[in-house]
C-alpha cells in the first residue's frame, strides 16, 4: 500500500516536473501566470492570446504524431499584396482578419463550409499615410473584446467595431500624418481600457501611448515618452531600480536642448498586462534620429520598458535596455509575464528577447534585471553589467560621423524584432524567431523636416555567422540558454505559437510554414504557401470540435519590403540597409495576402 | 550733330540698363517654371497629348553642375529618407525603369512640387524652382537616363553599388502601375 502511494507520488511528481527530472534538476520550469492559465476556451481573441503574451494553446488534438496530415481547411484572399503580419482571431464562431493599410476588417463565418465571409469594415484612410510608414504598411492585429473588435489604422485612428454586425462603434483620430505619426500596433484592452500607442521613430515623432475609454474612445489619459516628468506621467509612487533612472525631468536633462521634442521613444509593439498587479508593460522605441551624435545623453525614456498602472497612466518603474541608444534597438519586442523560482525564491518576471541581443529575465514587480543573455552573435557589446543593469558597450562599434564602421551585430532590426516568440506552458521553454545578422554603419547628419524621415545613418547588413540570417530557436529561461536551434535562409519575421500538442508553429520568409517537434526541434511537417511569411499563426477549436491553426502569407515589412514595394535589389543601402542582404528574396517569393487555414483530415 | 550723336548712345547705354534688370534667376521660392506636359501617352483624339517643352530640362539634366547640386539636395531634403539612394524604401525606387507619374525630368519636377496620391509629398513653397530641377536631373542620373559625363561619378557616403556614371544606359517606362495596396476592393 505504501508502495503504491509512493509510486503514485512519483508518477504525479513526474507528471507536475517532467523536464526538470530528465534534466536531473531541482528548480522547476517557469510558469505561466494564473491569470494566462485559465482553462482552454479553443478562442484566440487576441493576438498575444493572454495578458502574459505567451502564444500559448491548450488545444492538443494535433500533436507531435499527426501533425504530418495537417490540410488546408480553406483559404481567404485579403485584397492587398503588402506585408501580412497581423494574427487571424477567433471568437465564437466568427474569424476576424485584419489587412495591412488600407486595413480593412473581414470576418468570416465559421459555421458554414468554406468560411464565407459575413462582413468587411472599411474604415478608409488617407492614402498619403503611406508615404509615412517607415517599413512597409503593416499592421500587426486587431483586438476582440466585450463584443467589439478594435484596430489601428495606418493614418492614426483608432476604431472599434461591432463584432457581430461590422458597424463602426467608434473611430477616433490620434495622430497627424504631417508630422510622420502613423499606427500600426494591435491595441490591448484591459478592465475598460483600449491601450494604444504612436508609430514613427524614423520621422521624429515624440512616443505617447495613450488609453481610450473602451465604450466611448474619448482619450482617458496620455503619457509621453521623452520630456517633462509631468507629459511622461513620472510622480511620487515612480521607482525604478536603477539610480541612472533616478531624477527630475530626465526626459528634458538627458538630451540636448528641446531634442527630445523630435525624439522618438514610440509605442509600436507588444503590451502586457498582470491584473494581480494592476501593472501595464509597455516598451519604447529608438531614440530619434538614429545618428547617435545628434543627441548625447541617455536620451529618456526611450529604448526601454514602462510598467504604468492602467487607470492613470502614471509610471511605476522604467528599465532602459538601451541607454542613449546607438543602433536603432527599439524595446518594443513582446514582454512575456511568467512565474519563476529564482535563487530559491519565487518571483514574477517578465521575459524580454531584446533587439540588443540579449534575452531579458525582469521583477515585473521592480524592474530589476535578473538575468540578461545572449540569443545572438554579438560584437556591438562585450558583456552585461548586473549591477548597473546596462549592456558594455563596445566602443569599437559606436557609430563616427562619415565613417563606415564595420561588422556590427545584431543589426538596426536587432537580434530580433516585433515578431513574438511563444512561451509554452507545458515544455515551460520559450521559442524565439529571431535573425542571425551583422551591418556596416555611416552616421550622417540628418535633417528635421516635419513628415519626412529623420535618421542620419547609411546601412548595409549582411548574414551574420554561418551564413544564415534566420534562427527558430527553443530557450530555457531558466539556464539561459538555447536548447535547439533551426537554422533558416532568410531573417524569420513571422511570430511563433506553442500548443499542448507539443507542436510549435512558424513561417519563413520563403513561404514555408512550419510545424516542429517542441522538445527535439525535429520539423514535423511543412507547407509552401502562396508568399513569404511574415504573419503570427493562432489556432481555435472550430464549431465542428475540430482544432485549427490560422495563418497569413504576404511577405513585406521592413526585411520584405524588397518585394512588397518593387525596391531595386543594385541599392544595398535601400529599406535602410536591409535590401543588401535580401536581394535574392526576390527571386524565391513573390507579394501576397492569403489566409490558410489547416485542419487534420 | 553732337546731339544726334548723344542720342543713340543714351538709347544704347538705357538698353544695356534694362538688359541688367533682366532676372536670370527666377524669384526662388515663389516663382514656379511652368512645362506644358501630360502624365499618360494617351489622349483624347488622335496624335498623342499636346506637350510643350521650353528646353529648361535638358538645360539641367545635361549639365554636370545641376545633376551634382541635385545629389547634395536629395540629401539636404531627406529625398533619401524614402528614396534611399534609388532603390526605394517607404517610397518606389528611382534607379529603376517604372515611372508611375512619368519619368522625364518635367514629370519629376512635378512629382516632387505636387506631391503623389499614395505618399509622396508636396514640397511646393520648400525648395527654390531651380533646386526642384536639379534634385530632378540628379534623379534622372539614378537610372543612367542622363549623358554618361554628365552623371556623378562618386558619392561622399556609404557605396551602396557603382555609382551613377557607371551604370548602363537606363530606359523609362511611363505609367508604372498603381501599388497595389491603393486599390480597395469593396
Amino acid at each position: 500500500m505504501g508502495l503504491t502511494r509512493l509510486v503514485c507520488a512519483l508518477a504525479a511528481f513526474l507528471l507536475v516536473w517532467p523536464s526538470s527530472l530528465i534534466l536531473g534538476q531541482t528548480q522547476p520550469q517557469p510558469s505561466a501566470p494564473s491569470f494566462a492559465a485559465t482553462p482552454e476556451d479553443g478562442q484566440w481573441a487576441i493576438p498575444q492570446k493572454n495578458y502574459a503574451n505567451t502564444r500559448y494553446s491548450d488545444l492538443a488534438e494535433i500533436n507531435t504524431g499527426n501533425v504530418k496530415n495537417l490540410q488546408v481547411a480553406f483559404t481567404f484572399s485579403t485584397g492587398v499584396n503588402k506585408g501580412q503580419e497581423s494574427a487571424p482571431l477567433v471568437v465564437g464562431t466568427m474569424m476576424y482578419v485584419l489587412s495591412p493599410y488600407p486595413n480593412i476588417l473581414y470576418a468570416l463565418d465559421l459555421t458554414q463550409a468554406g468560411a464565407p465571409m459575413k462582413w468587411q469594415y472599411n474604415p478608409k484612410p488617407a492614402a498619403a499615410a503611406q508615404g509615412v510608414a517607415c517599413c512597409d504598411v503593416v499592421n500587426r492585429g486587431p483586438t476582440f473584446s466585450n463584443g467589439k473588435v478594435f484596430f489601428t489604422t495606418l493614418d492614426a485612428h483608432v476604431v472599434a467595431v461591432n463584432a457581430e454586425t461590422g458597424e463602426e462603434v467608434w473611430k477616433t483620430k490620434l495622430g497627424d500624418i504631417n508630422r510622420g505619426e502613423t499606427m500600426t500596433m494591435a491595441p490591448l484592452v484591459a478592465k475598460d481600457k483600449v491601450f494604444v500607442g504612436i508609430s514613427g521613430g524614423e520621422y521624429g515623432v515624440r512616443g505617447w501611448i495613450q488609453a481610450l475609454d473602451i465604450n466611448s474612445g474619448q482619450s482617458v489619459w496620455k503619457a509621453y515618452n521623452t520630456g517633462p516628468d509631468q507629459d511622461v506621467k513620472i510622480g511620487p509612487n515612480f521607482k525604478p531600480f536603477y539610480d541612472s533612472d533616478k531624477g527630475k525631468d530626465l526626459g528634458t536633462t538627458t538630451w540636448p536642448a528641446d531634442a527630445w521634442q523630435q525624439g522618438g521613444g514610440t509605442v509600436w509593439g507588444w503590451l502586457s498586462y498582470d491584473p494581480d498587479l494592476n501593472l501595464l508593460y509597455h516598451g519604447t522605441g529608438n531614440p530619434g534620429p538614429w545618428n547617435p551624435n545628434q543627441r548625447p545623453g541617455d536620451n529618456k525614456w526611450t529604448a526601454g520598458i514602462f510598467a504604468r498602472d492602467p487607470d492613470t497612466g502614471e509610471a511605476r518603474w522604467f528599465y532602459q535596455t538601451a541607454p542613449h541608444d546607438i543602433h536603432d534597438w527599439d524595446t518594443i519586442n513582446e514582454m512575456i509575464l511568467l512565474d519563476m523560482e529564482w535563487e530559491g525564491k519565487p518571483r514574477k518576471v517578465l521575459v524580454h528577447p531584446g533587439r540588443t541581443g540579449y534575452l531579458y529575465v525582469i521583477d515585473r514587480t521592480t524592474g530589476e534585471v535578473l538575468s540578461a543573455k545572449p540569443f545572438h552573435a554579438l560584437t556591438a557589446s562585450t558583456g552585461f553589467d548586473l549591477k548597473t543593469g546596462r549592456m558594455q558597450v563596445n566602443a569599437e562599434k559606436e557609430p563616427v560621423n562619415n565613417r563606415v564602421v564595420r561588422d556590427i551585430c545584431p543589426t538596426a532590426p536587432g537580434a530580433k524584432d516585433w515578431n513574438p516568440s511563444a512561451f509554452s506552458h507545458k515544455t515551460g521553454l520559450l521559442y524565439i524567431p529571431h535573425m542571425n545578422m551583422c551591418m556596416d554603419w555611416e552616421s550622417v547628419e540628418p535633417n528635421y523636416i516635419a513628415g519626412t524621415p529623420y535618421v542620419g545613418a547609411e546601412v548595409r547588413m549582411y548574414p551574420g555567422p554561418g551564413g544564415h540570417m534566420g534562427e527558430f530557436t527553443a530557450w530555457d529561461i531558466r539556464e539561459g540558454k538555447e536548447l535547439w536551434t533551426i537554422n533558416e535562409r532568410f531573417p524569420l519575421w513571422s511570430g511563433a505559437l506553442a500548443t499542448a500538442g507539443d507542436v510549435v508553429f512558424y513561417g519563413t520568409m520563403d513561404g514555408w510554414f512550419k510545424a516542429v517537434h517542441a522538445r527535439s526541434g525535429e520539423v514535423l511537417w511543412q507547407f509552401k504557401l502562396d508568399s513569404g511569411i511574415i504573419g503570427q499563426p493562432t489556432t481555435y477549436r472550430g464549431p465542428d470540435g475540430k482544432q485549427y491553426v490560422a495563418i497569413l502569407s504576404g511577405v513585406g515589412g521592413w526585411a520584405g519590403s524588397i518585394v512588397s514595394n518593387d525596391l531595386d535589389p543594385r541599392d544595398g543601402t535601400s529599406a535602410k540597409g536591409f535590401v543588401n542582404a535580401m536581394r535574392e528574396l526576390k527571386n524565391v517569393t513573390t507579394k501576397g495576402g492569403t489566409l490558410y487555414v489547416f485542419k487534420l483530415p | 550733330m553732337r546731339t544726334l550723336l548723344i542720342l543713340p548712345l543714351l538709347a544704347f547705354t538705357l538698353a544695356a540698363c534694362e538688359r541688367e534688370d533682366r532676372e536670370y534667376r527666377s524669384n526662388p521660392v515663389t516663382a514656379e517654371s511652368q512645362e506644358k506636359i501630360a502624365l499618360v501617352p494617351l489622349s483624347a483624339g488622335p496624335g498623342g497629348p499636346t506637350e510643350q517643352r521650353s528646353g529648361l530640362g535638358k538645360e539641367y539634366e545635361e549639365n554636370a553642375f545641376h545633376i551634382s547640386q541635385g545629389q547634395r539636395f536629395y540629401v539636404w531634403f531627406n529625398c533619401n529618407g524614402c528614396h534611399a539612394n534609388g532603390g526605394g524604401d517607404s517610397g518606389p525606387a528611382l534607379m529603376d525603369d517604372r515611372w508611375i507619374y512619368g519619368g522625364q525630368i518635367e514629370n519629376i519636377v512635378q512629382t516632387i512640387r505636387e506631391g503623389r496620391p499614395n505618399g509622396m509629398p508636396s514640397f511646393r513653397g520648400k525648395i527654390p524652382d531651380d533646386q526642384i530641377w536639379q534634385i530632378a536631373a540628379y534623379i534622372r542620373s539614378m537610372g543612367r537616363n542622363v549623358p554618361k559625363p554628365a552623371a556623378p561619378g562618386r558619392k561622399d557616403d556609404m557605396s551602396p553599388g557603382p555609382a551613377e556614371q557607371r551604370r548602363p544606359p537606363g530606359e523609362v517606362i511611363d505609367g508604372g502601375q498603381v501599388p497595389p495596396s491603393a486599390q480597395m476592393p469593396q
